[in-house]
């Protein structure tokens, strides 16, 4: 008989392996779902494979695709460090985008617009997470709902903006102005769309772990999410911190928008964002609240969100299959850290 | 002569549980080894061991909770294995936890049934109501069926978690620290009700800390040290608690010279303190002063002001009015970093919840109070190097039993806790340090230190302020003992004047102003 027993010590090398078990096991889980669709499994993995890491240029596609991932996976790791419940990625995503748009289509030179639309869009995107952050330290009002929320008003707001001021007055379509040329991100690879803010995500990544780990304000952040009354205690000005932690959130998650306005987009439309800010959750648990996870991770969803699309069109399985795959090895891995608590034992 | 009476009593009962050459390891930790250990009928064996010495793991051995690596476990004389609570309580043990677990918005009887399969999907009330009665008149515990927990005080509380072992046919008795939580009027009654469930053939298994109520009930005791038997006394009794102390820590204990001391300049200064505002009582116009080379002892029963006053001279809480000074210097923000700045000293009162992040190494747990000063951080960044080194010296000059500076701080016995929260406090010099319960739940040894380091830090021309519900513990430590009554300051005797009644007498309120 099986049984679980509590661990006095969780042992470093299961942290590493745990997030690859998960994933290894959504894919078998998944698997079921491309046999009944009456695809072969190895056939559309091998597909999502190739088209998402199978030559230089999938590899670039997926890049570009992980970077807004990265970021709101970095967004959602710093709060809920915190335990700040940021389940606003998504708003805020799309609050940088709007504000970086709107810097980036006034003239001026280039790496001026790029850093100006950069500001911009962590502010916007840093505002938008100041709103949970006060109401709960104010009002203790619940920040999941409240965060969760608000996605779908900063949504409207931007259904409002490019359906109203910003339609596009010659087709009619609900797209925002396009960027000025001059603001556009360069591209670092000619010929793919790998873009500088890709570059910035991947180096963001070490700072966020840098600043969790080698600063004050981490340390504060990391106490406070852990035990808040031995940090106040200890001298901490605890709202203040969660404040700081939701701010930097949000302005990451603004980031997220700035790259897809910047570097993919050059405007603002609907669906500028697939979801990328709840991604970040599962991107940001997978990886255990780890910066420097947050990379591998967000590039692995990415890969199977860029590949789904090749292997709809190749076997006929519904590119669907990608959320299903993101929303597994978020169960896969919460019940993994079960085992960090707990070891499974034989017992007679 | 024990072996003699032994050999003659051929028919003795095999034990309700014996445990025999009992190991556990966690990791390179042997938290128990070879231990042997054994409950009769109708008998009442004390466990004693410092903290860490492995009482709980070889409790939770026998409750199910862990498996041990070497050993059998024999009920009744047959040898049994007992995999979780069901195969525990099957077994016939029952345990009362220090924390217990119940269902608060559940009536006492409901908390009952929880786990108790019912009649054709129905729970069987009116036979849980029968078996109360039963219960209520066998061993005197008595309890309303429908109140609901949340309505019932600590005491009850326990006596509900006993209850619920006896209802399910419990034939032993695991009691883990069950006074620690309650008066002592309270304490009588589970004592009375333990020695009439031995009359009746259980056994108990009584682990605690206060050696004058080992004697008093068990009538034979098993010492831990570091996870092994280290002596068995057939006699409680008879036996000093001296005795015992000695056998739990290995060595000698002699009891703590408190030197003479001349107070010098004030330290610290409370001025018509009043409080509001804030759960619990409130300080009324509490005036108090505190000189350099000098113990006060603060007394009162529990919750007569005594947390706001610790939570005041902390910086945890502005007063509403008065005026408070450190040093000769008036506080004016009351903040943690104020007070601190200043050069307070503070152990609180609440080690796990206040004191420590249990999830966070402990090098993490030792510095936060002065992360932000130079000492381990400059410009924002932090002094990893410093951090972990400052660490470490804490830990031996402590003596503090971990395997690092870096592993979990949660992972450390209480009284290992209470030595790291001393050592981040005194590697700072404080001018005045407030100690909130500084021993509570420590064993001897644990409990020893402390006062040795208020007695050393006396010396040292430190201003100390104890507050403590343990009046043994404030009359050896005090030159002076200010007694509190409903948020107020009701006495104050010297050292030579005060003595557990007239402590007792100016707590209850009885006193009038002194």
């Amino acid at each position: 008989m099986l049984r679980l027993e509590a661990r006095q010590k969780t042992p470093a090398w299961l942290n590493l392996t745990l997030p690859l078990v998960a994933i290894a096991v959504t894919l078998i889980l998944c698997s079921g779902l491309i046999l009944m669709a009456g695809a072969g499994v190895l056939d559309a993995y091998g597909v999502m494979f190739k088209a998402s890491l199978g030559d230089s240029y999938a590899i670039t596609e997926t890049l570009v695709r992980a970077a807004p991932m990265i970021f709101t996976g970095l967004a959602v790791t710093l709060a809920f460090r915190a335990k700040f419940w940021n389940i606003g990625a998504e708003g805020q995503l799309l609050a940088g985008a709007m504000a970086s748009c709107f810097v980036g289509a006034i003239p001026m030179p280039g790496p001026l617009a790029m850093l100006l639309m950069a500001v911009a869009g962590a502010a916007a995107g840093a505002a938008v997470a100041l709103i949970p952050a006060l109401l709960r330290v104010r009002l203790k009002v619940d920040d999941v709902v409240s965060s969760l929320l608000l996605n779908s008003v900063v949504f409207y707001i931007l259904m409002a903006l490019i359906e109203g001021p910003w339609k596009d007055p010659f087709s009619g379509y609900p797209i925002s102005p396009p960027i000025e040329d001059s603001a556009n991100l360069p591209v670092l690879i000619e010929g793919t769309r790998l873009h500088l803010g890709v570059l910035v995500a991947v180096l963001a990544a070490p700072l966020v772990w840098l600043l969790m780990a080698r600063t004050v304000l981490g340390f504060r952040i990391r106490v406070t999410g852990e035990n808040p009354e031995a940090a106040r205690y200890g001298g901490i000005d605890v709202q203040r911190v969660i404040v700081v932690a939701a701010l930097l959130s949000g302005a990451l998650a603004g980031l997220a928008g700035v790259g897809e306005v910047g570097g993919v987009h050059f405007q603002v439309m609907s669906d500028i964002s697939p979801g990328y800010g709840y991604s970040g959750i599962v991107i940001a648990m997978l990886a255990r609240l780890n910066p420097l996870g947050v990379v591998p991770v967000a590039i692995f969803l990415a890969a199977v969100m860029t590949g789904a699309e090749a292997m709809s069109r190749a076997t006929g399985v519904p590119a669907f299959l990608s959320d299903v795959i993101q929303g597994t090895a978020l169960l896969a891995m919460l019940v993994a850290l079960l085992f960090t608590a707990y070891r499974v034992r034989r017992s007679a | 002569m024990l072996g003699f009476q032994l050999g003659l009593s051929v028919t003795t009962p095999p034990p309700l549980i014996e445990m025999r050459g009992i190991s556990k390891s966690f990791g390179p930790v042997k938290a128990n080894e070879a231990v042997d250990l054994a409950v009769a009928p109708g008998e009442i064996l004390g466990l004693l061991g410092e903290n860490g010495a492995g009482k709980t793991t070889l409790m939770n051995i026998l409750f199910g909770v862990y498996q041990p690596d070497a050993g059998d476990i024999l009920a009744n004389g047959t040898r049994v294995s007992i995999r979780n609570s069901a195969d525990a309580l099957a077994a016939g043990i029952g345990m009362v936890h220090q924390h217990f677990h119940l269902a608060s918005r559940l009536t006492v009887l409901e908390n009952l049934l929880i786990g108790i399969p019912g009649k054709s999907g129905r729970l069987d009330r009116a036979g849980a109501l029968v078996r109360l009665d039963e219960i209520a008149a066998n061993y005197g515990l008595r309890l309303d069926p429908d109140q609901p927990v949340s309505a019932l005080s600590i005491g009850e509380q326990q006596r509900l978690e006993i209850i619920k072992a006896l209802f399910r046919r419990a034939r032993l008795l695991i009691l883990d620290e069950p006074t620690a939580v309650l008066a002592p009027s309270e304490v009588d009654g589970l004592f009375a009700a333990l020695r009439a469930m031995t009359t009746q053939g259980l056994g108990i298994i009584f682990i605690s800390h206060k050696l004058n109520e080992v004697r008093a009930l068990t009538h034979r005791c098993v010492v831990l040290r570091h996870g092994r038997v280290a002596g068995r006394v057939d006699v409680p009794a008879e036996t000093t608690a001296l005795e015992m102390a000695q056998l739990m820590c290995g060595h000698e204990i002699v009891p703590p010279e408190r030197g003479p001391s001349v107070p010098g300049a004030t330290v610290l200064s409370l001025d018509a303190v009043s409080t509001a505002g804030h759960g619990g009582m409130p300080l009324r116009e509490v005036t108090l002063s505190v000189r350099e080379g000098e113990i006060v002892g603060i007394a009162g029963v529990s919750g007569n002001g005594q947390r706001a006053l610790a939570d005041v001279v902390s910086g945890m809480l502005k007063p509403q009015s008065g005026m408070m000074e450190i040093a000769g210097k008036r506080v004016a923000a009351f903040t943690p970093r104020e007070v601190q700045a200043l050069g307070l000293g503070r152990i609180p009162e609440d080690r796990m919840t206040t004191g420590l992040v249990t999830n966070l190494p402990l090098a993490d747990s030792m510095v936060l109070p002065r992360i932000g000063t130079e000492a381990f951080s400059a410009k924002g960044l932090l002094k990893p190097g410093a951090i972990v080194a400052f660490a470490e010296a804490q830990i031996e000059a402590y003596d503090i039993r971990c395997p690092g500076p870096m592993v979990r701080a949660g992972a450390l016995s209480g009284g290992n806790l209470q030595k790291a929260l001393l050592a981040r406090e005194l590697a700072f010099d404080p001018k005045v340090l407030i100690a909130a319960q500084p021993t509570r739940g420590l064993d001897i040894g644990a409990a020893r230190f402390v006062h040795e380091k208020f007695l050393a830090l006396r010396a040292k021309r430190c201003g100390i302020v104890v507050v403590s519900e343990d009046l043994e513990e404030l009359l050896v430590l005090s030159d002076r003992i200010v007694v509190m009554y409903e948020g107020r300051i009701v006495g104050v005797l010297d050292a030579a004047d005060a003595s557990v009644s007239r402590l007792g007498l100016l707590m209850s309120g009885a006193g009038g102003n002194a």
